[in-house]
């Protein structure tokens, strides 16, 4: 292949296959400099982003933050017509619908949840699209609820097992957007129909029947992608020719994605430092300037900061607000040993100061010891500007996952274009280990839930018997949930496969089934107590047990201290070893994340009383947190309790949320950056996976919990994301402040 | 029940550790807060470091066992700071630590009022300490007596020594409206400061009353019920009669 839009381009295999990291590591230049070259806004940016403002403003005053909703047009790639904030000043275009904030529906993973999201915002669906869907359209959720069996519904409807992607799209899926700016369609379309030619084999066996319809849906939506960018004006079949076509020609490879899924996480990848190699083309000979370059950045930013979907009151509840996770994954190292920031890493951070901090998109720093001095000067200081930043351990993933992964969703590594999951949610551990003590009865409605296990009958609980009763609880529950999550992606695939996505996958790829637990520090601590103190259990008239008295102390997980965290270590190993004694579907590989979102709130509010003195209805720790207040020792304990979670038995993600106060973190703004960029190497030297980082003080947030109107910006990372805090319900926003602010007088 | 006797070289009795020191000394801090106190300080905020009866022995291995897990962290711009209670009380189990983190190039410091005697033992710790937080009570003896119970000559005599044996520190007032924060005094702090050779930084910490309840909770009064809290201005006023930033 050759290109007259790949001229000055450094030779390579990428020029004889579709290989976006040979590409990449022919032609990139690393970065190793400061932030000194960054431009500000220019007034076209300043003039947009104020009409953008002005949009959200509306948005905000209208009922449960809805500003519109297409009810009538089922969303498909090329469903809209085109749709503009202002055109005349957008660099870089493309809505999801022919309006700016303005959602789309889109039917295929349920029907019901659409319907519901209408009406909680007094819309009503379209007649003729009941009708179809109703009559004519199986949906995903339709799929999975036909096949779920009796043991899957009761685990599910007690909270046993929750979050389920069983009523909405499953999401993480990144496809390589990439691959549109650097081939353009037709060449991947050809790669696509080779893949095809391939899977022409003697025998039409199920799997290569399936392989065969989803190759010819790929194809289908890459045509369909080629119509949409149409509708703007562009012909993107052939590659893109400079930096400001490619990085339209990428985004519009994800707004293909985010107009056929809504995905509970819709990932962006890996790209600036890819789209380096195009504004460095252009700076190099002369066709574009710094300030130009920013522009660009600035309104791609703005677009994925408009990405909307419609949810239900209930999702917005149990994850905050209105989630997208369009996870950005940049910087990191090269496995070469050269650094893979580039001057666009820094652009991209630097919208951050250009328009404000923003939840979206999920700014993720892969953190290496070895990255650059003064990159991570740069995005420290931003941290502490804006608390819109994530790290991750480059230096952990590389090992298995290359120098060419992304982020999905929070804390999930996958190899771009070669890997994808299915993603599964989480189990409620914290909920087992009382279904453990009480023989399958729930904690809080006293019903029997799973069959009959034999309950602890004793006065004080002994720690072996409890172990037992827990590791075969356990058993049960690892079972339960990848029967549930093998029906689940069998229905997704059948229903409400993510065409657009997938074609920008290789052929043959690498699936997980990811798992998830929740409430671990909650299980850990509980064992410890019982293992360390006595646990008195206190039963009601049923014989169930209600209620734990806590006599004497006990460690307690998040201080560094081996006796308790060898017991959060063993049974995240332990219940992972349980989900590989699972069959999965397409022979997926089990993954386990220690991840709850925000969604600690919630699983807290459905789990009784626990053996660790924690009150019924509490919130969990957050991820892999400890337990608000368990932690006395400091921050620096809670990172080396959290690091020891072992990253090979939970692959898909460890989130630990930090938050401190600025004065805590040192006394000058130098040294406070200093301080931060210790903190991080340390942390990810121990192999710590993920931290959050936030700064504020409590005083700012408790203002902004009666003040609302004054903060309409201000961001905070929440277990694998950030949120707007005044977007987040009264209890998640106390959760947030009671959640250990390290703060010291 | 009595308490097993215990070689005061190897053992040392703990408050409680804080991980994460930013304000303590240079960079991240591994603290130690040590137990016990012989000094009275009205205005005290650890009150409950107070009683050498308290606290917890830990063995010197453990502590350094643990201060090791931290080395990521404090290496090599941060180190580790031990506070209290009165750390030189405890200068023996000090010295022996501190050789220890030597061979380990981690940055030393302590947080002291310096009001010990400089005996031998006391020098040898000196000789292989960074840093010393030293906290100046009062620069005036008779105020000095009234507010901690003690005089001040063991603690200007300390400082002096410092300078005089080239051994950095930074000096720290706490700033209480109407107790430390007269001009006149002010002023002869600051001459005493001029003329010591190796004062790295002036500290000026504003005094505050979040330490009034650990009073309480010990069945005590507080000393300094009504004291108002220092503010900005406080500060500011301190610093430019001091003449720093």
């Amino acid at each position: 292949m050759n290109f007259e839009q790949w001229k000055d381009f450094k030779k390579g295999d990428w020029q004889s296959e579709i290989n976006v990291r040979d590409f990449i590591q022919h032609n990139y230049t690393p970065y190793e400099g400061d932030d000194s070259f960054l431009s500000g806004p220019t007034e076209k940016t300043k003039k947009l982003w104020n009409e953008v403002l002005e949009l959200y403003k509306k948005e905000s005053n209208s009922k449960g933050g809805v500003l519109d909703i297409d009810t009538k047009t089922i969303s498909t790639i090329t469903a809209h017509d085109a749709g503009y904030i202002d055109k005349d000043l957008e660099d870089i275009v493309g809505l999801q619908t022919d309006a700016p904030l303005k959602r789309a529906i889109m039917p295929f993973g349920g029907i019901r949840i659409v319907e519901k999201a209408c009406a909680a915002y007094d819309r009503k669906v379209d007649d003729e699209v009941e009708t179809i869907f109703h009559k004519y359209r199986k949906t995903h959720n339709d799929g999975v609820y036909s096949v779920y069996t009796p043991d899957i519904r009761a685990a599910r409807s007690s909270h046993l097992i929750t979050g389920l992607p069983d009523g909405y799209g499953r999401g993480r899926i990144i496809g390589d957007y990439r691959r549109v700016a650097l081939y353009g369609i037709d060449v991947l379309i050809a790669e696509k129909q080779d893949e095809l030619d391939v899977l022409n084999t003697d025998e039409l066996t199920e799997e290569v029947i399936r392989s065969r319809e989803e190759i010819s849906e790929q194809i289908k939506a890459l045509n369909e992608l080629k119509e949409m960018a149409a509708k703007y004006g562009f012909d993107i079949s052939k590659p893109a020719s400079n930096a400001k076509e490619a990085v339209q020609w990428l985004y519009f490879g994800y707004l293909g994605a985010i107009k056929s899924q809504d995905g509970a996480a819709m990932s962006l990848g890996r790209t600036s430092t890819f789209l380096d190699i195009y504004f460095e083309r252009d700076l190099q000979n002369g066709t574009l300037t710094e300030e130009e370059a920013q522009e660009i950045m600035d309104h791609f930013v703005m677009k994925l900061r408009l990405v909307r979907f419609l949810r239900t009151p209930e999702y917005n509840e149990l994850f905050s607000g209105d989630p997208v996770w369009v996870t950005e994954s940049i910087g990191g190292m090269g496995v070469d040993g050269r650094t893979l920031v580039t001057k666009n890493s820094f652009r991209l951070l630097h919208t951050l100061q250009n328009l404000g901090p923003a939840p979206e998109p999920n700014m993720t720093v892969l953190w290496s010891t070895r990255l650059p001095e003064g990159f991570k000067r740069f995005t420290t200081n931003l941290s502490i500007k804006t608390s819109s930043i994530q790290y991750e351990n480059d230096d952990l993933m590389r090992v298995t996952l290359g120098d060419d992964y992304g982020i999905a969703c929070c804390v999930s590594p996958m190899k771009i274009g070669k890997q994808m999951q299915f993603f599964g949610a989480r189990a409620n551990l914290a909920k087992t280990l009382l279904y453990a003590i009480n023989g399958g009865r729930d904690e809080m409605t006293g019903k029997q839930v799973t069959p009959l296990f034999e309950p602890i009958t004793s006065e004080y609980l002994d720690y072996d018997e409890v172990m037992e009763k827990f590791n075969q609880m356990m058993d049960y529950v690892a079972k339960i949930y990848i029967k549930a999550l093998n029906a689940i992606h069998y229905m997704h695939d059948k229903y409400c496969y993510e065409a657009i996505e997938m074609a920008l996958h290789d052929r043959e790829i690498i699936r997980t089934m990811a798992c998830g637990i929740a409430g671990l520090s909650v299980v850990a601590d509980s064992l410890s107590a019982i293992k360390y103190a006595k646990v008195k259990v206190v039963r009601d008239e049923t014989g169930l047990a209600v209620d734990y008295k806590v006599e004497g102390d006990f460690p307690k997980f998040g201080n560094d201290d081996d006796r308790v965290d060898q017991i959060a270590v063993d049974i995240t190993k332990n219940f992972m070893n349980k989900l590989r004694k699972h069959q999965t579907y397409r022979h997926s590989k089990h993954t386990l994340s220690i991840l709850t979102i925000t969604s600690n709130v919630v699983y807290g509010k459905a789990t009784g009383n626990t053996p660790d003195g924690r009150r019924a209805g509490e919130p969990f720790g957050p991820g892999a947190n400890p337990l608000h207040g368990r932690d006395t020792s400091g921050a620096l304990a809670v990172m080396n309790s959290i690091a020891k979670l072992p990253f090979d038995s939970a692959e898909d993600g460890i989130s630990y949320t930090f938050s401190i106060t600025p004065g805590t973190l040192g006394k000058t703004d130098e040294e406070k950056i200093d301080n931060l960029v210790n903190m991080l190497d340390g942390y990810f030297t121990q192999t710590g996976h993920h931290i959050n980082v936030n700064v504020f003080d409590r005083s700012l947030l408790l203002d902004a919990m009666d003040h609302p109107e004054k903060y309409p910006q201000l961001t905070i990372r929440v277990s694998g994301y950030a949120v707007h805090f005044t977007k987040l319900t009264r209890e998640q926003q106390l959760d947030v402040i009671h959640r250990t602010i390290h703060e010291r007088i | 029940m009595i308490e097993e006797e215990k070689d005061l070289s190897y053992y040392a009795k703990v408050h409680s550790i804080e991980s994460l020191g930013t304000v303590d000394g240079p960079g991240i801090r591994f603290v130690l807060f040590l137990q016990g106190c012989h000094l009275e300080c009205k205005y005290c905020h650890n009150r409950d470091t107070w009683d050498i009866n308290d606290g917890h022995y830990q063995s010197l291995d453990d502590i350094f066992n643990k201060i090791m897990r931290y080395k990521n962290y404090i290496c090599p711009r941060g180190g580790v700071t031990i506070s209290g209670g009165e750390p030189l009380l405890q200068h023996k189990f000090l010295f022996e630590l501190f050789t220890k983190l030597k061979k380990e190039n981690i940055h030393t410091c302590i947080d002291t009022s310096g009001m010990v005697a400089l005996t031998d033992d006391i020098k040898k710790l000196i000789n292989i300490t960074d840093l010393f937080l030293l906290d100046i009570k009062h620069i005036d003896d008779e105020k000095c007596k009234d507010l901690v119970g003690r005089s001040n000559k063991l603690e200007l005599a300390f400082a002096r020594y410092l300078s005089d044996n080239n051994i950095p520190m930074w000096i720290r007032q706490v700033l209480i409206p109407g107790y430390t924060d007269d001009e006149q005094d002010l002023l002869k702090l600051k001459d005493f400061i001029n003329s010591l050779k190796t004062v790295e930084r002036v500290e000026i910490l504003p005094y505050h009353n979040i330490g009034a309840s650990k009073w309480k909770n010990l069945g005590l009064n507080y000393p300094l019920e009504g004291v108002r809290q220092a503010d900005d201005n406080d500060i500011k006023r301190a610093k430019e009669i001091l003449g720093i930033n």
